[in-house]
């Protein structure tokens, strides 16, 4: 299968697995996972950086129109997709990857992959539940969402993760 | 030349973020205003039809609950039509009043209760004389407003929005307060501005005031659950438990005021003279 089919189906599944599942998670009333995110995470190490960019955008958007929050999504998103090249060199060191590989657990490792994942899905809900809140007020309250949302979706993601990653032979 | 291609590449990849950033922001707001309904456009047939897809596979599950909902309402409706029943004439004018209200049955096709900001959509739209600015009541109480059609689909604001604010009245002495959500728990809500002088105990129930003309007056909203006194200041708040469950909301009525648009002209025609 290749990349466009590949990444194609992976859109619109983390979509459909959003809306109808994930959305439906209600712990507390303060845990909102989204797993959405896995998609631009996934995206090829090669993309160019403006599809990058408007994949992730689109991504959002996306979200935004099944949840009926405009804007919301597709601007978290879009931080996410704008860090993602930063957070791999960061996490990469000297070597950065420069291939039409996704990144994933199999020729990176877990701990790359954790550390990758986690910083970009803690930006993403740090950057999604302040501009949910619209202000700082509440402040405790919205790092409390944030914390616990992150683990949430760092948790099911590296379950996806694991689950959809061949093991080697 | 390699070096100067490559700096306008990177340029190229900040410029397009900035750009789409300032996209996000600008819709962001247009949703903050949210009577401005820049919702509209989000409550698609498209996504309203796969959101009412979803829903209908969830129904199943939840038939009995529904059923029993749906029974309890039946029932308080036969309660209050033997009392209309048994109205004498001298009363008849509360009955004439009453009858400015239309409802129409819808069901919820997609409902949060989780986010600071909540939205419930709905599978009638204009379609079915659905308008914006129309209450939105479950079988239990009070649920929302409705802030955007589309031809089949309507998006509301749920009572569960920092936006929201709803005028109130205690049923036992009609004393005016105002509601609001304050974005933690779905099952509570604030009363703000109650004034000094009442002393609300738990278990007191509130009801829409109808002053807003979008709900009729005497739609259950909830019981107090505790009263905060605020020093030094003249209106005291009140937390209250919502009658609707939120959560479980799945069937609910469009209140439409078929006097609305007589009651704003009249309002607007006292401003200008």
């Amino acid at each position: 299968m290749n990349s466009y089919a590949k990444n194609a189906i992976r859109f619109v599944l983390l979509l459909l697995l959003q809306v109808f599942i994930v959305n439906n998670i209600r712990i507390g009333g303060y845990i909102n996972p989204y797993v959405y995110v896995l998609f631009v995470l996934l995206l090829p190490f090669s993309i160019p950086g403006w599809l990058l960019l408007i994949l992730g955008f689109g991504m959002g958007l996306a979200v935004d129109l099944f949840m009926a929050t405009p804007g919301l999504h597709a601007g978290a998103t879009l931080l996410l997709a704008f860090m993602r090249p930063a957070v791999i060199r960061l996490v990469s060191g000297a070597q950065s990857p420069d291939t039409d590989e996704s990144p994933g657990i199999s020729d990176k490792g877990k701990r790359w992959f954790i550390t990758y994942s986690f910083t970009l899905i803690l930006l993403h809900h740090t950057v999604l539940f302040f501009l949910e809140a619209f202000s700082f007020a509440r402040f405790t309250d919205t790092i409390l969402r944030i914390s616990l949302s992150t683990l949430f979706t760092e948790l099911i993601i590296l379950l996806i993760v694991f689950f959809i990653t061949k093991p080697k032979k | 030349m390699r070096n100067l291609f490559r700096f306008f590449l990177k340029q190229n990849f900040v410029l397009l973020f900035m750009l789409l950033g300032a996209l996000s922001i600008w819709l962001l707001t247009k949703s903050h205003t949210y009577h401005r309904a820049a919702i509209v456009n989000t409550t698609s047939n498209f996504t309203g039809g796969i959101l009412a897809f979803g829903a209908s596979i969830g129904d199943y599950f939840r038939l009995k609950e529904t059923s029993n909902q749906l029974a309890e309402q039946n029932a308080r409706l036969q309660e209050k039509l033997y009392f209309y029943e048994h109205l004498n004439d001298s009363l008849l004018i509360e009955l004439v009043d009453s009858v400015g209200f239309e409802y129409i049955p819808a069901r919820v096709v997609s409902n949060t209760v989780h986010l600071r900001n909540n939205y419930i959509i709905i599978n009638k739209g204009s379609k079915h004389g659905i308008e914006k600015e129309m209450g939105l009541v479950s079988p239990s109480g009070i649920a929302g407003i409705v802030i955007g059609v589309s031809e089949n689909y309507a998006t509301a604001l749920s009572i569960l929005h920092t936006h929201a604010r709803l005028s109130i009245k205690f049923s036992k002495n009609n004393q005016l307060a105002n509601l609001v959500w304050h974005g933690k728990d779905f099952k509570k809500g604030i009363v703000e501005d109650i004034p000094t002088h009442l002393s609300p105990a738990p278990g007191d129930t509130l009801v829409t005031s109808g002053h807003s003309f979008i709900f009729p007056e005497g739609i259950m909203v909830g019981t107090v659950l505790e009263y905060f006194e605020q020093e030094g200041r003249g209106l005291n708040e009140a937390s209250i438990q919502f009658s609707t469950d939120f959560n479980k909301l799945k069937y609910v009525y469009v209140v439409n005021n078929r006097n609305q648009n007589e009651i704003e002209a009249l309002l607007k025609l006292n401003v200008y003279e």
